[in-house]
């Protein structure tokens, strides 16, 4: 009997070729696929704190414009609107903008200095909102035809509604994008196991006449598979969390203009492994059975 | 037995092989010897006619029932059909393995046939490593580790010297000795004219008388 080989030690090799030229193409492509996958699930993360970021500080503020009636100066109109509102429930704080800042507003449009003095242009309010319980529009304007001023609330509500509008954009494409590439993943998987059973036809014919069964045969493809996709979706998580901390990290003040990553963010493409693993895994299951069936 | 629309290689077949009986199958190539092995062993359907094994009708088995059938067959292919990138000893492993039995339980049967058959000393070797005899002898161990009902084996003799195939054949008597079924199928009349045992003969497909054999083992 041979020194170097001890039965009593012997553990049963891979019944599937450990090296396989296939598998490297096929490692390639997942890892770029789970990197993909995981730009989008940071992507959607991100834009979907944005969102809920441009409509916290949309939300959380009014304007009111104030137009003078009477002999009662813009100033005035503007002291008695912001006073009106002051009253309001769920009004954090309301603030009477002055001429100048008036006049501010309106210089992009019809140039400086060019405005007689008692030209009556209308005066602006600006409101805080208590953020728990906000004051809707409505209540402020109620608050104002009670006073018996001429005036206009803008709550933001169009913009806000347009903000979600592409907040929800936003995350339905990075949720399509996610469903895609795992769609595709187990199109990869599927036809790397046709080839597979292909290229093994003699080994699975030999398995077959020793008594295998088509789920023993199965369960080789799914194990090489799974553990294939594993790997290579770890990889992918790993660049795309690298890429996600490196935009994190340039996006300070007076950088890179980027929407908000927070570090929590990072954590998303962590699962990966395992989502691959699991899809590659029933998907090559599932190939391999239909293949199976079909042989005599 | 027809393969698509070609004509047919196997008709008006009828014989009985009995429990623990040693039996050759024997005639020139083409004769459908191969085939009816196939046919016995479940790779190939038969089109027409009735094949009963272990009293079933292989016709109406279920193809979710021919791993449980097959297990009860020990195989030896004329081309070995050994796996390449395992070892001898992982090669000889295989059926009690795929019949989902724990390593500890056949790590030493295993051992012991592979010394049995002569190759105590190469267990660790790969199987393209072997020589055209040695790779014989490791196909005939994996078709009898899981101890089968029934040895078919094509042409086991085909690519060894005389004395190798001498030794081959005790083998094969041995285990007929402990209760095995055995059907081999040779072209070679002097071995199976030395072994004493009873030939089935085919010509065209069909069963015929076959030359006459001198047994010099039942000498």
């Amino acid at each position: 009997m041979s020194l170097a080989f001890d039965p009593a030690r012997w553990w049963p090799a891979p019944l599937l070729p450990r090296s396989d030229g296939r598998d490297l193409a096929l490692f390639f492509v997942v890892a770029a696929l789970s990197l993909l996958a995981g730009c989008a699930a940071v992507a959607g993360l991100v834009g979907e704190r944005a969102a809920k970021g441009w409509r916290a500080e949309l939300s959380g503020s009014a304007t009111i414009v104030v137009r003078a009636q009477g002999a009662e100066s813009p100033d005035e109109a503007a002291a008695r609107a912001a006073e009106a509102v002051s009253g309001v429930r769920g009004v954090a704080e309301a603030r009477a903008l002055g001429a100048a800042k008036a006049d501010a507003l309106l210089a992009p449009w019809i140039g400086a200095r060019a405005l007689p003095a008692d030209l009556p242009i209308p005066r602006l309010v600006t409101v805080e909102l208590d953020p728990k319980a906000p004051a809707s529009g409505a209540d402020l304007q109620a608050a104002l035809n009670a006073r018996g001023l001429d005036a206009t609330v803008d709550d933001h509500s169009r913009w806000t509604a347009q903000i979600m509008g592409a907040g929800a954009l936003i995350r339905g494409v990075a949720l399509s994008l996610f469903v895609l590439i795992l769609a595709v993943l187990g199109a990869v998987i599927a036809f790397a196991t046709r080839q597979g059973l292909a290229a093994r036809r003699d080994l699975v014919e030999a398995l077959h006449l020793a008594g295998a069964t088509d789920a023993f045969i199965a369960r080789l493809f799914q194990a090489r598979f799974a553990r294939c996709a594993a790997e290579a979706s770890l990889v992918g998580a790993v660049l795309a969390i690298a890429a996600a901390a490196a935009l994190r990290l340039a996006a300070h003040p007076g950088a890179l203009a980027l929407p908000p990553i927070a570090w929590r963010d990072l954590a998303a493409p962590a699962p990966f492994p395992i989502l691959g693993a699991l899809v590659a895994a029933v998907t090559a299951r599932l190939t391999a059975m239909k293949a199976l069936e079909r042989r005599p | 037995m027809r393969y698509g629309r070609e004509p047919e290689v196997l008709r008006d077949l009828t014989f009985d092989l009995g429990h623990g009986s040693f039996h050759f199958l024997t005639g020139p190539s083409g004769s459908g010897k191969s085939t009816l092995l196939k046919l016995i062993y479940l790779a190939e359907r038969a089109s027409r006619g009735r094949i009963e094994l272990f009293g079933q009708d292989l016709a109406r088995l279920r193809r979710r029932d021919h791993p449980r059938m097959r297990r009860r067959i020990g195989v030896v292919f004329q081309e070995f059909r050994l796996l390449d990138h395992l070892s001898v000893f992982d090669n000889a492993a295989l059926s009690p393995r795929i019949a989902g039995k724990k390593p500890a339980s056949y790590r030493a049967d295993v051992a012991d046939l592979l010394a049995w058959v002569g190759l105590g000393e190469r267990m660790h070797a790969m199987a393209p490593a072997l020589s055209g005899g040695e790779k014989q002898r490791l196909a005939i161990a994996r078709a009898v580790i899981n101890r089968p009902d029934i040895l078919l084996a094509d042409e086991p003799t085909g690519n060894v010297d005389e004395a190798m195939g001498l030794r081959i054949l005790r083998l094969f008597l041995e285990l007929n000795r402990v209760g095995t079924t055995v059907l081999i199928a040779s072209h070679d009349t002097e071995l199976v004219g030395r072994s004493g045992k009873p030939a089935l003969h085919l010509e065209n497909g069909r069963l015929a008388p076959g030359p006459a054999l001198v047994s010099e083992l039942a000498r």
